[in-house]
């Protein structure tokens, strides 16, 4: 039991490297060899969640035998549990997705782009479960490279897109390495845990300050925070279906995970809210940015391209979660990494399933498709009507306890950032909506088309997101009573 | 100790929502099994419905709790008087309209008619759920789930007209849904709670600026569904719906949700005390007073008889507005029957201009020469309708008015007496030319007796004589009535409703 | 001394320098090739600020000698070494993906100016 914490990224590492060396001679082993990867993970995730749900328990690993904080610790507790439990379920879903959309976007490439994707898994989870500071930049940057290689294998402008991420992601990096070192050279450890124990003497010191401020800097690169989120829309737009579906669900949301980790487990409390106001900073910028993204989001006439900077808004309901600073708020921040992850995950994966069956990628071209694939479209209505917050579904929900928590800060600017990005989203999605549902005129690729649906095995893991959007409204509570509030009570109250 | 009954709210909520999956199933190639999934449904509704009634008139209260929606909060149902009163009639008049749809969409030959009755299921789902909802979110919660269905309803015909009608809906109703959602965050920050209680639940004590923030949010809120002027402007637009939805959603369930809102609103969110000391009581009748004589001088003037109904119901919603908004005992009686009367009324109008459309092709005022002669029942009914929703004794219409005007009176209020009489004239002077029309010009072309189906005349007449034993036996249908009166009790007794 | 940075101010600013020079290069050159470069030194900068915090006056190098038993203070910090070399292992990752990119711009654009490339695109729609 005591190995669970490492088995999650350990067991995707090795499966990712055998898929490599089976992908060798056959494209279909390695798909194979990849799910069934991700699949242990997530199981073990489960198993994971199950026992520290509640509170309480929290298991630890002391990798290799060395104890810390000498050793790297792998640390299971309920938030990180929720964090491996989210990742490695949407890898499940775009994995069996993946094949059928890759052989048409990348054809020849995918034998290799399936490792690519567990490994991305393996460096995120490894970001959710480390205990260690300088392991958890070692994880960042192994999640960072293998989506390089995943985004960078899409249209014409892909490259140049995920050069420009690579540049200003290994920069967020950089930055996020200055301030371990920081830490380490000030506190003379690298454990969280021991870090937590022994910043509150030094909460004065300069370098300490400045290593909160490297890290916030270089995380919020990572988790493209208004106004660094400038790489986030070309690279979303140009990846292929599959990377965009895995890449834009988690990857932001783990380095958003790691700012919350870091203010709330290993600086002092008080130390982001009370001395420094870096937390409220994370907030405000989050609020401009749910403003910004959900404007830019109305202006787009590209399906991924709306869907990007809807995602530039959407992470900024996480970081408002953060701002907040209290227990209902964060866990409307951390409620919404699940339910943003469901929403994104089901309309890029609805964008590859158009883009596959019809070359559309424009959503003035997407005119009566209702007709030809109802029960993609379906989800997609599902999924639009979370985005904008309508109950019972997901999106509802972490709007509702973030809407309380700005209630309860007193911050009525925030309050109004989120009621009036939840009218915007509303613009942009009903237009989409409409689209697909009006009657398909001539020329349209609907008025010749056979009435179809995509291929189960790219139908049902955007139904499945689909039924997860409401399940997981409907559920809330359970995840947040189990994972959530235990994780959100150290901030008191 | 968990009783059959317990049960019924549920019941009640999941008959329209699965028959909604089984018309989807069943599809346009076996459309008579698909209708008789829509009728059935409708029955088994307005069954569990009914079935709470004599529990409820002797003070039982059913309830079920079925999950928690947020922490404290849960998605509960509980069949209180004011719940049930509409939760009766909206799924009663769903009988009446599931025959109605029938006739009018295989007579009118419309397209994706499966798509019509499952959304149709759906509307009704979520209107009786709203209705029977014990707490407002659960409460919020549906009222988004009929904003939303009834948009694919609205946008039915598919023509570009249509879909900016749509547009504008969504404009509206999306609006209205994320007000209402602030203001429910509010009322929980403010309150601690979300269950509904007798006299409202929000303290007195609360910060007044807050207390009128809430209150303009739900304004916005449910006077968009409500029809209240100025938010009122999409309503005679969506007429451009099929008839049946004009009818049903139009004139009884969407709209009157919104009204609704208002009676939960004022009688067990803030409490007619605290209505009255921020002043909300006040702005709500004043907009209702207005909104009742600018809709009927509107009414007038348009020829087209679904744009003149519409501006008719504009008018008539505010009824229940203002009856709430003078906060006597007796003038919100008044309002809460009237939810039902002039549902039962209005719908009976409605259901005649379909018979008209899908029989003569007309639409307008003006054609209706003489037509009374070739179709009597429909248009003998419509001369009891617009009779009711004048206040002419013996319709259902009087006995709401009345209880309104006594209300008034009560409190003292000449103004609203003089606008009751004053918007009663107004009444009969759009609706009277029509039914004179029809009965006493003549035609050449309406010379023999020639009736619409019976799917559509047989709601008709069923409606009519509703409206009229709403008006002579107010308490002998289902106990409608006594339902109101205990409704308007429970808000002065306290407590849980 | 690990707790105590100024003492010795001046590697610190050295660092600075070369991080400034770094990201002024990631950021505001034009040509690809030179912010791959610019990266270069950013990463650079960061492995001798661990390399300095390591360093202990008199400090020998850290394996076991028997004349200097195992008192801590007579050898440098062995940690920060181990993490430069795990951060080298790293960049060199990370600069072969950069460079492997530029490769395939190269080949699609014919140019690695970034300006001309986006306009190449935007012109493409």
């Amino acid at each position: 039991m005591s190995q669970l914490p490492v088995l999650i990224p350990a067991s995707l590492l090795l499966f990712a490297l055998l898929a490599v060396v089976a992908g060798g001679r056959d494209g279909r082993w390695a798909h194979r060899i990849s799910l069934v990867g991700a699949v242990v993970a997530h199981l073990v995730s489960l198993v994971g969640i199950a026992t520290v749900a509640g509170g309480g328990t929290t298991l630890r690993y002391a990798l290799a035998g060395w104890a810390p904080p000498v050793g790297i610790e792998f640390v299971l507790d309920p938030l990180a549990a929720y964090m491996t439990g989210v990742v490695t379920f949407i890898g499940v879903v775009v994995l069996v997705y993946a094949p059928r959309s890759l052989a048409v976007e990348m054809p020849g490439k995918e034998r290799l782009a399936f490792p690519a994707m567990v490994l991305l898994l393996a460096g995120l989870t490894g970001m959710c479960v480390t205990g260690d500071i300088f392991n958890l930049y070692v994880f960042l940057e192994i999640a960072a490279l293998a989506a390089y290689a995943l985004l960078a294998s899409g249209d014409r402008g892909a490259p140049v897109a995920t050069f420009r991420y690579l540049i200003i992601g290994s920069l967020g990096g950089g930055f996020y390495l200055v301030g371990a070192t920081l830490l380490y050279l000030t506190a003379g450890t690298l454990n969280m845990a021991d870090l937590h124990a022994r910043l509150p003497e030094l909460v004065e010191n300069r370098a300490v300050i400045s290593a909160a401020l490297f890290m916030t800097v270089g995380l919020g690169v990572k988790m493209a925070l208004f106004p660094m989120h400038f790489w986030l829309p070309d690279v979303y737009t140009n990846a292929p279906s599959a990377a965009a579906g895995l890449v834009a669900p988690v990857m932001t949301k783990v380095s958003a995970y790691v700012l919350i980790r870091l203010y709330l487990d290993v600086f002092p409390p008080g130390f982001v809210t009370a001395q420094l106001p870096l937390a409220s900073a994370v907030g405000w910028l989050s609020a401009l940015g749910i403003v910004y993204g959900s404007v830019l989001a109305v202006a787009q006439q590209d399906y991924r391209r709306m869907l990007a900077y809807s995602s530039v808004g959407q992470m900024g309901y996480i970081g408002l979660g953060i701002g907040l600073a209290n227990p209902v708020g964060l866990v409307g921040g951390l409620l919404h990494i699940l339910n943003h992850a469901l929403m994104k995950g089901c309309l890029f994966l609805i964008g590859g399933v158009v883009r596959h069956r019809c070359g559309i990628t424009r959503i003035p071209d997407m005119r009566g498709l209702g007709r030809v694939m109802p029960w993609t479209m379906a989800a997609f209505v599902v999924a639009a009507l979370a985005m904008i917050g309508i109950p019972p579904t997901a999106g509802f929900f972490s709007k509702w306890y973030l809407l309380l928590g700005t209630l309860e800060a007193g911050n009525w600017w925030w309050f109004a950032a989120i009621i009036a990005s939840s009218l915007l989203s509303a613009v942009y999605f009903f237009r989409t909506v409409e689209m697909i549902f009006r009657h398909p005129e001539d020329g349209d690729w609907a008025a010749t088309a056979e009435p179809g649906d995509p291929p189960a095995s790219l139908l049902v893991p955007v139904l499945i997101l689909g039924a997860a959007i409401v399940l997981a409204g409907v559920l809330n509570v359970v995840v947040v009573n189990a994972l959530l509030a235990p994780a959100a009570a150290s901030l008191g109250g | 100790m968990t009783r059959l009954l317990d049960l019924a709210p549920l019941l009640a909520v999941l008959a329209s929502a699965t028959a909604a999956v089984a018309i989807v199933f069943t599809g346009e190639r076996r459309r008579n099994l698909r209708e008789t999934w829509t009728v059935l449904a409708s029955l088994a509704k307005f069954g569990f419905i009914a079935a709470m009634v004599p529990g409820v008139l002797a003070g039982e209260r059913y309830q079920v709790v079925l999950a928690e929606l947020a922490p404290g909060v849960s998605l509960a149902l509980r069949a209180d008087p004011a719940g049930l009163l509409f939760a009766l009639s909206a799924s009663f008049l769903w009988i009446v309209t599931s025959f109605f749809s029938i006739g009018y969409m295989r007579g009118a030959e419309e397209h994706k008619q499966t798509r019509f009755f499952a959304m149709m299921a759906v509307c009704l789902s979520a209107t009786v759920g709203l209705a029977l909802a014990a707490n407002l979110l659960t409460f919020v919660l549906f009222y988004e789930i009929l904003s939303v269905a009834t948009y694919p309803l609205v946008i039915h015909k598919g023509s570009e007209k249509a879909y900016r009608i749509g547009r504008q809906y969504l404009v509206y109703a999306i609006t209205a849904g994320i007000a209402l959602v602030a203001a429910t965050a509010l009322v929980y920050h403010t309150a601690g709670t979300l269950d509904f209680q007798g006299g409202g639940f929000l303290p007195a004590g609360a910060d007044r600026g807050t207390l009128l923030v809430i209150f303009l949010l739900f304004f916005v809120g449910f006077g968009v569904k409500g029809g209240v002027m100025p938010l009122h402007s999409w309503l005679p637009n969506a007429m451009i719906a099929p008839t049946p939805v004009s009818a049903l959603l139009h004139a009884v369930a969407v709209v009157k949700a919104g009204v609704f809102g208002f009676v939960r609103l004022v009688g067990f969110v803030f409490g007619p005390d605290l209505t009255a000391s921020i002043g909300g009581a006040g702005f709500l009748a004043g907009a209702a007073a207005v909104t009742i004589v600018l809709a009927s001088f509107i009414a007038m003037t348009k020829d087209d008889l679904k744009a003149r109904l519409a501006y008719s119901t504009v008018g008539h919603l505010s009824y229940v507005v203002l009856g709430v908004a003078l906060l006597t005992p007796t003038a919100m009686l008044g309002g809460a029957f009237h939810i039902v009367t002039h549902g039962a009324m209005k719908i009976m109008l409605f259901f005649c201009a379909g018979a008209l459309y899908v029989h003569m092709h007309y639409t307008k005022v003006s054609e209706l020469d003489g037509v009374g002669r070739r179709m009597p029942l429909t248009m003998g009914a419509f001369a009891v309708g617009a009779l009711g929703l004048v206040g002419i004794p013996g319709t259902g219409g009087f006995v709401s008015k009345f209880m309104i005007a006594q209300g008034a009176a009560e409190s003292g209020q000449v103004l609203v007496l003089v606008l009751l009489v004053v918007s009663g004239l107004l009444n009969a002077g759009y609706l009277f030319p029509i039914a004179i029309r029809a009965f006493f010009r003549s035609s050449p072309e309406h010379t023999r007796y020639d009736e619409a189906s019976w799917f559509m005349v047989g709601p008709i007449v069923v409606t009519a004589a509703l409206a009229i034993l709403l008006g002579t036996f107010p308490d002998a249908l289902f106990g409608f009535f006594g339902i109101a009166s205990q409704a308007v009790a429970s808000v002065a007794a306290g407590g849980v409703p | 001394m690990t707790g105590d940075l100024s003492v010795a101010r001046y590697p610190y600013v050295f660092i600075a320098v070369l991080v400034v020079i770094g990201v002024w290069g990631m950021v505001m050159k034009r040509n690809l090739l030179k912010k791959v470069v610019g990266m270069g030194i950013f990463q650079g900068a960061i492995y001798l600020l661990l390399v300095h915090g390591a360093y202990k006056a008199g400090g020998a190098i850290p394996i076991h000698a028997a004349k200097l038993g195992l008192e801590p203070d007579a050898y440098m910090n062995p940690l920060p070494h181990v993490m430069v070399l795990t951060a080298i292992v790293v960049g060199v990752a990370i600069m072969g993906v950069a460079l492997s990119l530029l490769v395939v711009i190269h080949r699609r654009f014919g140019t690695l100016d970034e300006a001309r490339i986006l306009e190449m695109l935007r012109e493409q729609g």
